[in-house]
């Protein structure tokens, strides 16, 4: 019975590729970063830039301040890109960058680096995510309008399918709308909205034939989400290949079934993560990663998983490790892929998917009856949907109808040894890091070619104005020394900036659930009704979002509930700068102001505003601060002034309305 | 709330210091009666330091959606760099269950936050119909005593907002390309004449030009039979594309260099006159208005009043003293 296991794995499938997302500090830390990860086994590079670069800024730029090398590695020119791939052979790599209003720029410099290493550049394989619209609704990162975001995306996917045919030019990403709270079935409409859109546009731009158009669908890719209800996930990833085998099919005349198939990648929930307890994480994670591997008609290309502590902070080499070992028990250890799909046949999962499939067809009909997905993002419909459903969501945690052990149930625990020492559980970016990137970019614009940079976008610009693709231009920039900050800057100038919707206006909570929900809403209402008797006025909440972090889902959430209990709200979006926020506080009188930061910026961005407060004669409003601050962070803010820390484990939010309320009664004395 | 020096306040708010139009507009929204007298004192010391000429007031209204709030933004860009400096008050409901309200004008956010010559201000409904705040009034009164041009933007509730009005030298209807229902609205005596209109999202291109060309005729038929005076401009503007947006700006002052200074004076009084009996009405309710003899009386009483030059608010706090004595 028993066979020898060599003989066994030989007749394997072979797994998928195994990720852990990685980048901080600067290129040469993530160059040895990278280098680690590949010796340990890792199969793949997916690099996280920091969002000065993901913006379009260098990290000298005002905006840039706090944010460098925070939440990835920061690329500020070609010497960056080289740095970041000293002794990794580009040509052999499969890197995925999770990149998007800078994408083309960052494809750029990779193609000029690879090229300089002597790759040829057809061979390179690897993915830029390259998806806007699931920035207007979620991530935050856009720069353009929708329009021009969208010929840009069209410009890669050109450019890529001519040159670089193993590149994935767009990642359709509906990772980030479960994060912004969307149902299975509404991810799955509004990905494949995005890729419709997509597709239409490189239709219709007409540098690609028809018969391209199943090389242009077989290199589009999918990056989606897995949450802990894994049974529902496993079916929606069969309903993703079902709906897109026909949509490829039917709308854009794709004959080759192989040119069908529905490739995606993921990265499994870190939303549902929890800072409590935080080792029942390593569970959840593993049940995630089992909806996107079991079912071999549907199983992802690659899966990254995240770090349990990550609800904590920044994630070490040893936490990110832990997360590839799981993977690696999954494919190597267990018998998983000696079989075939263990599902197929099943009339439980069937019947599900049928359902999903049928769900999904409705809204996207519905969307694209209101004109389209680009008209629904701009009239902020699709991103209303999103606020309501993970309204819902929270609600339903808030008043236990969905467990989430450790934090609405079997609340108990044993001193954790994980986190004891719980400063020493995540890593933190020396501060020293900025200043010294500072430095060196100052340095790389001093020691360049000024009359080339010039030049290069002088072409940059005239091709962007002339709606010629923005790739051959962008490289030519890339070699001849442009940073990021004068590519987005040039770009910005031809083609605009954009602010999206919040969605938060046009949106309208549930009915709390159940009789004691509803009676705490009620006793807010009433506690807000009387603070407005002796205020003389409504009680008005400014809920900021300081920096360039655009993970806007908490603080959307504030505002939506602090206007349902009564008061007057007023939220400006995202990327606002210090001294937006304390103009928009002066000027419009707010008793509260609530700042969110998720990007780990805190540090710098909160102490700025408390002084620009203080100098403009408002220093009595207490600020309080939400996001992901760890402990030691939060006391020293405290100790600044901030008048409260929430973190992801303050979940209830009827309790951090109350507290707000009172900080309001009692700056009014 | 501390005793507040209100001449040091008036000055601090004529110096378009914005700590002290900020503290000015607390105060003029707080409800508390006591308050409330500090609020006439300080719109009567306002008063007497403005002359007529001080401000132009614009208000702009028009159905959800059209783009009001995109249109204020770019307009007010436009006047900056004409060098006036802007006031802005924006307008937005409250929801009716919770009192709350979620507010957030993005016109500011296209600023330098440390430009001086822009001040923007939300207000809610707070209950209040005819698509205005009832601090609306005295938030224009504040913010015009600082500021060249006051942009009030309306909640854009359609056919109801009558009351902008009474707090605008010049009223703008903003409609979007292919909204046949303003026309009926103006045909039927629902919405007053407005002294322009603006066709925004102009980049829709022939549909906004067709739509314009609409209005036009219509109101051309419209003037015919008597409805509405004099020459009503037609702009096609884009917030999007910044298109239009100096023609608007044109407009605006031609029309109030048109009003005169008698013009101006005439609108404001009637406005005064008519926030101070919405006023009146809110403090003693329908009874109290019958008390000091009618509605119509009371009406007359103010406007007379007001006419007289007696500062709006202060005219109404009177009848309502009266009443509270005879009442004890």
């Amino acid at each position: 019975m028993s066979k020898s296991p060599v003989r066994e794995a030989s007749k394997k499938e072979r797994p998928w590729i195994m990720r852990t997302y990685a980048g901080h500090s600067t290129a040469t830390a993530s160059n040895e970063l990278f280098r680690m990860n590949l010796a340990k086994g890792q199969t793949g590079l997916s690099v996280a830039f920091d969002l000065p670069t993901q913006t379009g800024y260098d990290s000298d730029h005002v905006l840039a301040r706090g944010e460098v090398g925070k939440v990835g590695v920061p690329i500020s020119h070609i010497g960056d890109m080289r740095a970041l791939f000293d002794q990794i052979p580009i040509e052999k790599m499969n890197t995925s960058m999770t990149i998007n209003a800078t994408a083309p720029w960052l494809l750029a410099l990779y193609i000029a680096a690879a090229e300089e290493q002597g790759a040829d550049i057809s061979k390179l394989s690897g993915t830029t995510q390259n998806d806007l619209m699931k920035e207007y609704l979620s991530r935050g990162t856009y720069i353009f309008p929708p329009a021009a975001s969208l010929k840009l995306t069209t410009d890669v996917i050109s450019y890529t399918v001519k040159n670089v045919p193993s590149w994935n030019p767009m990642n359709v990403c509906s990772y980030h709308l479960q994060e912004a709270g969307a149902t299975p079935s509404q991810e799955l409409a509004y990905a494949l909205l995005t890729a419709m859109t997509i597709l239409d546009s490189v239709k219709a731009a007409g540098e690609l034939k028809q018969e391209d158009m199943g090389a242009v669908v077989e290199r589009i890719s999918f990056f989606v989400n897995a949450g802990i209800r894994f049974v529902d996930e496993m079916c929606k990833m069969r309903a993703f290949v079902r709906l897109w085998d026909e949509i490829t099919k039917e709308r854009y005349g794709v004959a080759d079934p192989k040119q069908r198939r529905f490739r995606y990648g993921v990265q499994v929930n870190s939303l549902g993560l929890t800072e409590q307890q935080p080792e029942n994480n390593i569970m959840r994670i593993v049940l995630e990663m089992l909806a996107v591997t079991l079912s071999k008609g549907a199983r992802a290309r690659a899966v990254q998983l995240p770090a349990w502590n990550e609800a904590l902070g920044l994630p070490r080499p040893w936490d990110q490790q832990l997360s590839l070992r799981t993977q690696q028990i999954l494919a190597f250890e267990s018998d998983l892929l000696e079989h075939g799909d263990i599902f197929d046949g099943s009339v439980v999962v069937q019947k599900r998917v049928d359902e999903l499939c049928e769900e999904a067809k409705r809204e996207i009909e519905d969307i694209n009856g209101r004109g389209g997905a680009v008209a629904a993002v701009e009239a902020g419909i699709i991103k209303q949907r999103l606020v309501e459903s993970n309204a819902a969501r929270l609600s339903a945690i808030e008043s236990g109808t969905q467990i989430v052990i450790g934090i609405n149930a079997f609340t108990e625990t044993a001193p954790s040894p994980l986190t004891e020492n719980l400063d020493g559980a995540i890593m933190v970016v020396d501060p020293k890091v900025e200043a010294a990137q500072i430095e060196s970019i100052k340095a790389w614009r001093a020691g360049r070619d000024a009359s080339a940079v010039k030049k290069a976008l002088d072409d940059l610009r005239k091709a962007v104005q002339s709606g010629q693709n923005v790739m051959p231009p962008s490289i030519a920039a890339a070699k001849a020394g442009v940073t990021t900050g004068e590519w987005a800057g040039a770009l910005r100038e031809t083609l605009g900036e954009y602010r999206a919707p919040t969605g938060v206006a046009s949106a309208t909570l549930s009915q709390a659930r159940g009789p004691k929900a509803a009676e705490e809403v009620e006793r807010l209402r009433a506690r807000l009704g009387s603070l407005e008797k002796k205020l003389g006025r409504r009680p008005r909440l400014l809920v900021g979002k300081p920096g360039l972090d655009g993970h806007s889902n908490g603080a959307e959430q504030i505002a939506l509930k602090a206007r349902d209990v009564g008061f007057e709200v007023i939220y400006e979006g995202i990327r606002v700068t210090p001294e937006q926020i304390v103009a928009s506080a002066l000027e419009e009188g707010v008793n509260v102001i609530g700042l969110s930061i998720l990007s780990g910026s805190h540090l710098e961005l909160v102490p700025d505003v408390l002084a620009r407060l203080k100098a403009a004669g408002i220093g009595n409003v207490p600020v309080v601060l939400g996001g992901i601050i760890p402990d030691s962070d939060g006391k020293r803010l405290i100790e600044q002034g901030v008048a409260r820390v929430y973190t992801p484990k303050n979940f209830e939010l009827n309790a951090i309305m109350a507290d707000l309320a009172d900080l309001a009664e009692r700056a009014a004395g | 709330m501390a005793e507040v020096d209100i001449e040091a306040l008036a000055r601090g708010v004529r110096a378009a210091d914005k700590s002290f139009v900020s503290r000015a507009l607390n105060l003029i929204e707080n409800r508390r009666p006591d308050i409330e007298r500090q609020m006439a004192e300080l719109l009567a010391v306002l008063a007497r330091g403005a002359t007529e000429s001080h401000g132009h007031r614009v208000g702009l209204t028009g159905p959800p959606g059209v783009g009001k709030s995109s249109l204020v933004a770019v307009l007010a860009r436009e006047l900056r760099e004409r060098g006036k400096s802007v006031g802005v008050v924006a307008v937005d409901p409250s929801s009716m269950r919770s009192g709350g309200a979620l507010l957030g004008d993005r016109a500011r956010m296209a600023f330098d936050p440390q430009d001086q010559g822009l001040f923007v201000r939300s207000l809610a409904t707070q209950g209040a119909l005819g698509g205005l705040a009832h601090a609306t009034h005295a938030a224009v009164e504040v913010l015009a005593a600082a500021y060249d041009v006051v942009l009030v933007e309306t909640v854009g509730v359609g056919q109801t907002e009558i009351a902008v009005t009474h707090v605008a030298d010049t009223v703008v209807l903003v409609v979007q390309p292919g909204s046949g229902d303003v026309l009926q609205f103006l045909k039927a005596g629902v919405m007053e004449i407005p002294d322009l209109l603006v066709v925004n999202k102009a980049d829709h291109g022939a549909t906004a030009s067709r739509a314009a060309s609409d209005l036009k005729s219509a109101l051309s038929t419209l003037r015919q039979v008597g409805a509405g005076d004099g020459d009503l401009d037609v702009i096609l503007t884009s917030a999007r594309d910044r298109q239009g947006v100096d023609k608007l700006a044109d407009a605006l002052a031609r029309h109030r260099e048109l009003l005169g200074e008698l013009g101006v004076a005439q609108r404001r009084s009637a406005g005064h006159a008519a926030w101070s009996v919405d006023w009146l009405a809110r403090r003693v309710g329908t009874l109290g208005l019958e008390a000091l003899g009618g509605s119509a009386e009371t009406t007359a009483l103010l406007a007379a009043a007001v006419r007289r030059g007696q500062p709006a608010l202060s005219a109404a706090q009177g009848l309502a003293d009266k009443l509270a004595i005879a009442l004890r």
